[in-house]
């Protein structure tokens, strides 16, 4: 399953998933990963930076390029995950699992207005062409 | 339309990622690239590198004509299957291109120059033949592949694969070759690597790949190729060199004979020239990655990465950079990186060869 239908996406090509807590976790979709390539660094945002949507908050770099990543809602960051950090190379075993940043989002709506999984689907097929 | 090689089914046979190099579809990677790199540095990988234009010089001119083309002495190769580095400047000095030249016989000098400067290549060294040496035959030999095997294994696997090929390249050193029927062999590559770049015929290229494949020699890709490249300390052309720089600015003295009393295209330009500036190594302090076309700041002014990379068998990033000569090797510099400045030493490269780190 590349893209999982549980998950909210970006143009960007973030996953968004929203926890029980009301946060939502981020990380990069396959499709993101698969473009890149071997990833071998990861800067994650300060933990209580405020972010808008669309605003640039982390940075993947593989191999091959560097790649700017994108809160897909707004929100302050309330943790990252040190382990990815650590260890660049769990996006491209698992991106799914290898989640990079959470939001306390400003607007609990925004969510559900990000692209569902056929949406997405429909965006990385475009770019196909 | 883009060009491909003989080898262009078997990679996608193989689910490589294919990628747009000069006008030619070939393979990026066919998994991770990381791997791919280890391989050749512990083991044994092959490229496909038939993007690469072999030139035929025949003619007894041919040396005399490659005395005045090229930047390093022709008469360095006395021995046949002789070969040897060497830019190819214009009258500026300016580097055309760089190119490996074999000396096979004195009427036969084969050159292999690279994919994305091959026609323009041709044109300037028919330009130069019909001024200075019009008796030699220049022949460009699209109808020929181009195999590296790299890897401490290499050779062994080739000739597991192909033991004709033994007896008449067993006893090869570096930089040298020799021909097997319609068979080349130069054991020369571009990884730092011991290994061949074997040259064949178009036809056979398809049922080498495979028969070296089931003997457990795995592919490797063109992002492999840059970071094995980086590591052993090879410039890329286009990225480190062009022709707005000279050998002398690039790390490529070594290459240049100005000692002779020969004369060669770009040689007044050379011995005019006060370099202000040479290329260095850097290794990253900091945590992130290099690229090409990021600036550095010294202690004795500004300078610029030209290629930059994660460096698979050293798990840092390295990079090229050229910097003010005034900078000595053990020096601190900063490159800016995005929004940042990180912090890199200066130090000699290559920075790996044989497997081996040569650095700290």
């Amino acid at each position: 399953m590349t893209i999982p239908s549980d998950l909210r996406y970006t143009k960007t090509h973030e996953w968004a998933r929203r926890e029980a807590d009301g946060t939502v976790t981020v990380g990069i979709t396959h499709h993101a990963q698969d473009l890149l390539g071997d990833m071998v660094y990861v800067e994650n945002p300060a933990v209580g930076r405020k972010v808008a949507a669309g605003e640039e908050c982390a940075v993947v770099e593989s191999v091959k390029a560097a790649s700017d990543v994108y809160a897909p809602v707004a929100g302050e960051v309330v943790a990252v995950n040190e382990e990815v950090a650590a260890s660049p190379e769990r996006i491209n075993k698992d991106p799914y699992g290898a989640w990079m940043f959470r939001l306390r989002p400003v607007d609990p709506g925004e969510f559900d207005r990000l692209l569902d999984a056929q949406a997405y689907q429909a965006v990385v097929e475009s770019e196909a062409h | 339309m883009l060009k491909t090689t003989a080898l262009n089914a078997a990679h996608r046979t193989l689910g490589a990622k294919m990628v747009d190099f000069s006008g030619w579809e070939m393979p990026l990677a066919y998994g991770s690239q990381i791997e791919e790199h280890h391989r050749v540095r512990r083991d044994v990988g092959m490229f496909d590198v038939s993007h690469m234009l072999v030139i035929d010089l025949q003619g007894e001119g041919s040396r005399a004509f490659l005395r005045w083309l090229l930047a390093n002495n022709v008469d360095r190769l006395q021995l046949p299957g002789k070969a040897m580095y060497s830019c190819m400047l214009n009258e500026q000095g300016g580097v055309l291109d760089d190119l490996i030249v074999y000396f096979m016989a004195e009427d036969w000098f084969r050159v292999v120059v690279n994919a994305g400067t091959a026609e323009k290549d041709l044109a300037w060294m028919m330009r130069q033949r019909d001024a200075h040496a019009p008796g030699v035959v220049i022949e460009p030999r699209r109808d020929l592949a181009i195999i590296a095997v790299q890897g401490p294994n290499a050779r062994e696997r080739v000739w597991l694969a192909k033991p004709e090929l033994r007896a008449a390249t067993e006893s090869l050193k570096p930089f040298q070759a020799a021909q097997v029927d319609e068979w080349f062999v130069g054991r020369t590559g571009y990884t730092g690597e011991d290994g061949f770049e074997i040259i064949l015929p178009a036809a056979h290229a398809e049922d080498f790949w495979w028969l070296l494949y089931r003997l457990g020699v795995n592919p490797a890709g063109l992002g492999a190729r840059d970071t094995l490249r980086l590591e052993a300390g090879m410039n890329l052309y286009g990225q480190d060199m062009d022709e707005t720089t000279t050998p002398l600015e690039s790390g490529l003295a070594w290459t240049v004979d100005l000692k002779s009393p020969r004369d060669f295209v770009g040689k007044a330009a050379l011995e005019e020239q006060r370099p202000r500036r040479n290329l260095y190594g850097l290794i990253l302090l900091d945590p992130g990655v290099l690229r090409s076309h990021q600036r550095v700041l010294t202690a004795h002014g500004e300078g610029e990465t030209t290629s930059g990379s994660f460096a698979p068998t050293l798990n840092r990033s390295i990079a090229f950079a050229r910097l003010p000569i005034e900078v000595q090797v053990g020096d601190l510099v900063q490159v800016a990186v995005r929004d940042k400045l990180l912090s890199a030493k200066v130090v000699k490269y290559p920075f790996v060869r044989n497997g081996r780190s040569l650095i700290d």
